[in-house]
């Protein structure tokens, strides 16, 4: 990798971020004076929790009796005979709790806000996937939840809000800006330095200020340390290549990072590349550049300006303009390869593994399944892909049975 | 290093009054409207200026100027014509202080070293970056203060007593107090907290001390100036000119003056303060 510059590789890509939150050139805390002293203290209790065995073991008896841990390392057959290639095995995330990866991190942090004695707790959404989560851990634990959702996924995420209220929480449509899940982090931010006393804001992605990329990330990992023992277990050996989807990338980073060290592993990251990159999308790194916001520095969509220009993906949870600051430090110094697929890639197959597999994903995931249709038959039938499938699809089901109707009329 | 903001606040020491700080977003209603705006402000009583740099995702800003802000962009604003806008200005007035507001993405994609050579040039005095705390002061705080810009602070009443000497550590011009923990235009300030915030801030730096967030009348910023080196007043004056804009959001007839009339009144106000806190 990189044979030219020897020396601007780390010995480990496991070491970030720095203590002022950077990985390279990436990450920090670009946030308001308020919300200073805030991140400074979320960030103490964060490593003293991390510090401390009960909290370890508390989240361990909650992932296995609450969430449903450890998610299934699944074999899929039918797939991989399909594709004629590489051995395809899927991470089930979308099994657990919640229908996707989003409980692991709400878990995390809600035990966090709990050891802070924080009673009232504010997310962003974007499907809703993360709200639900969000709203459901609060319930959990008596806590009092607020959760900012674009008015524009508002109306097309309805079974989402809904399941929000049922579980007791408040959903506040946001009308600024594009009115999208940007905007949603734009007003709980917001919120965030109006009620700084006694709110927790429990971000669903690893972006935002540092300590919220790390902490997210490492709350993330249980799927690939789960991965890397199950692999184990079923082949006797690492996997060869590793597969999942990217908005802000905390199913992808979950996966991707316990592996970052064994160099014999492939690792590719699926954008959303909405209409195609030359058109409407959401992909920050094939279609962006370096530049701040929410709290860091990252590859974001924009203008010549500056100016945060409008994503697009016929997936809600993947249109956001932006990228965690990781994953901009991993693409530059070329860890992970950075790919994109398309709306229409994704609706394909959303429906080919509905049909081969009986497994219904998530419009997210099916980002990642485009992709391991082109990788997996380059691939010997020896080479072990694991692709993260994130999420369920039961929330895209009315968007697919409308897109689909329009397409045979 | 001294620039028009040391020499206002020293002239304003002599006249034994506090400083009225007026707000207007760059670009808005439309970037000729905007200038014409800037240039009348001296005269209605403005003491020093802020000029908002248009961005589309203002975190610490409430819906009014958020509003402004997409205004100006629509208008076509950028950085650029917002530093045109400082060149204009400075034709006819070379000594009322200007401080550029904002976040930190446009000043990032235009380039730090070259933004600082083309704001000095055009006769920016300082900047206030809202989303650029102590902890990333190698991003711009510290190459500003080479350049002879003030790099004002933002001081909070989450900025507690340890914190503030690395807050203030580098800032220079001023200290912004922000009267509230909240958004632009939320909340009123209660003077007689904001008397107290000033005076622990005080304690830690010589520099004069400017209130802002929450100040809409002529009382309030009265009672303010009492208590302060200044007070900023912006969301009233960008709601005036809403209010004077046209069914499709344009300019009037109406909107200069809306908005000079409502600093007048305010600079009345300012001025109606007894002696400001030393």
């Amino acid at each position: 990798m990189n044979p030219g510059q020897p020396n601007s590789l780390p010995n480990s890509f496991r070491t970030g971020p720095d203590e002022r939150g950077h990985f390279g050139n990436f990450g920090g805390r670009f946030v308001a004076e308020t919300l200073m002293p805030l991140i400074l203290d979320l960030e103490k209790a964060y490593v003293a929790a991390k510090a401390d065995p009960s909290f370890a073991a508390e989240m361990k008896g909650f992932l296995k009796h609450y969430v449903g841990r450890p998610s299934p390392l699944y074999f899929a057959e039918r797939l991989t005979e399909h594709l004629g290639g590489a051995k395809v095995y899927f991470k089930r995330e979308e099994l657990n709790h919640t229908g996707s990866h989003k409980v692991n991190n709400v878990l995390g942090q809600i035990m966090v806000a709990r050891r802070m004695g924080k009673k009232r707790i504010i997310a962003e959404t974007g499907a809703g996937q993360h709200g639900v989560a969000t709203a459901t851990l609060c319930a959990r634990f008596g806590l009092e939840c607020i959760v900012y959702m674009g008015a524009v996924d508002v109306a097309r995420q309805a079974p989402n809000v809904f399941r929000m209220e049922m579980l007791g929480a408040k959903v506040i449509p946001v009308q600024s800006g594009t009115r999208t899940l940007k905007d949603a982090m734009n007003e709980a931010l917001r919120d965030w330095v109006t009620n700084v006393h006694n709110t927790f804001y429990c971000i669903g992605t690893i972006a935002g200020p540092h300590p919220y990329p790390m902490m997210v990330r490492d709350f993330q990992c249980v799927i690939g340390d789960e991965t890397r023992e199950q692999m184990q277990e079923a082949e006797g050996r690492l996997p060869d290549s590793l597969v999942a989807c990217i908005g802000g990338g905390s199913n992808a980073m979950g996966l991707f990072h316990p592996f970052l060290d064994d160099p014999s592993v492939e690792i590719f990251g699926v954008e959303a590349a909405g209409h195609g990159l030359t058109q409407l999308h959401a992909a920050s790194i094939a279609g962006g550049r370096a530049g701040v916001l929410h709290g860091n520095r990252t590859y974001l969509l924009m203008d010549d300006d500056g100016q945060i220009q409008d994503a697009h993906s016929i997936s809600a949870g993947l249109d956001y303009p932006g990228i965690g600051p990781e994953h901009s430090w991993l693409y530059e110094n070329g860890r992970v390869t950075y790919l994109s697929a398309t709306d229409d890639e994704a609706l394909a197959a959303f429906q080919l593994l509905s049909r081969l597999e009986g497994i219904i994903p998530a419009l997210e995931s099916a980002h990642a399944i485009a992709k391991v249709v082109e990788l997996a038959p380059k691939r010997p039938r020896d080479h072990l892909m694991v692709v993260n499938l994130s999420g369920r699809g039961d929330k895209d089901i009315p968007q697919v049975a409308e897109i689909l109707k329009g397409e045979k009329k | 290093m001294s620039t028009r903001i040391d020499a206002r606040f020293a002239e304003l020491a002599k006249q034994g009054r506090s400083a009225f700080v007026t707000f207007l977003m760059a670009g808005d209603p439309d970037p000729k409207t905007s200038l014409d705006i800037l240039k009348t402000l001296p005269k209605a009583g403005a003491d020093m200026i802020e000029i908002g740099m248009p961005f589309t995702d203002p975190m610490a800003d409430g819906p009014s100027i958020q509003a402004a802000g997409l205004r100006a962009l629509k208008a076509g604003m950028t950085l650029k014509k917002t530093l045109e806008m400082v060149r204009g200005f400075r034709k006819d007035d070379d000594t009322t202080p200007l401080v550029l507001m904002g976040y930190y993405n446009p000043i990032y994609i235009y380039g730090v070293d070259k933004f600082l050579v083309d704001a000095k040039t055009a006769g920016v005095d300082g900047l206030i970056i809202v989303d650029l705390p102590p902890e990333e002061d190698d991003e711009l705080c510290l190459p500003a203060m080479k350049a002879g810009l003030n790099f004002i602070r933002l001081a909070t009443p989450t900025t507690d007593d340890k914190r503030l000497p690395a807050v203030l550590a580098n800032t220079s011009g001023f200290v912004y107090y922000v009267a509230i923990t909240g958004i632009t235009g939320s909340a009123s300030a209660d003077s007689h907290v904001v008397g107290e915030a000033v005076a622990r801030i005080k304690r830690h730096t010589k520099l004069p001390v400017c209130v802002g967030f929450g100040i809409r009348t002529p009382d309030a910023a009265r009672a303010i100036a009492e208590n302060a080196n200044g007070a900023v007043v912006g969301t009233a004056l960008v709601d005036a000119l809403r209010g004077s804009l046209d069914a499709e959001g344009r300019a009037t007839a109406k909107t200069v003056p809306a908005v000079a009339d409502l600093v007048a009144a305010l600079a009345q106000g300012v001025r109606g303060a007894k002696q400001a806190a030393e």
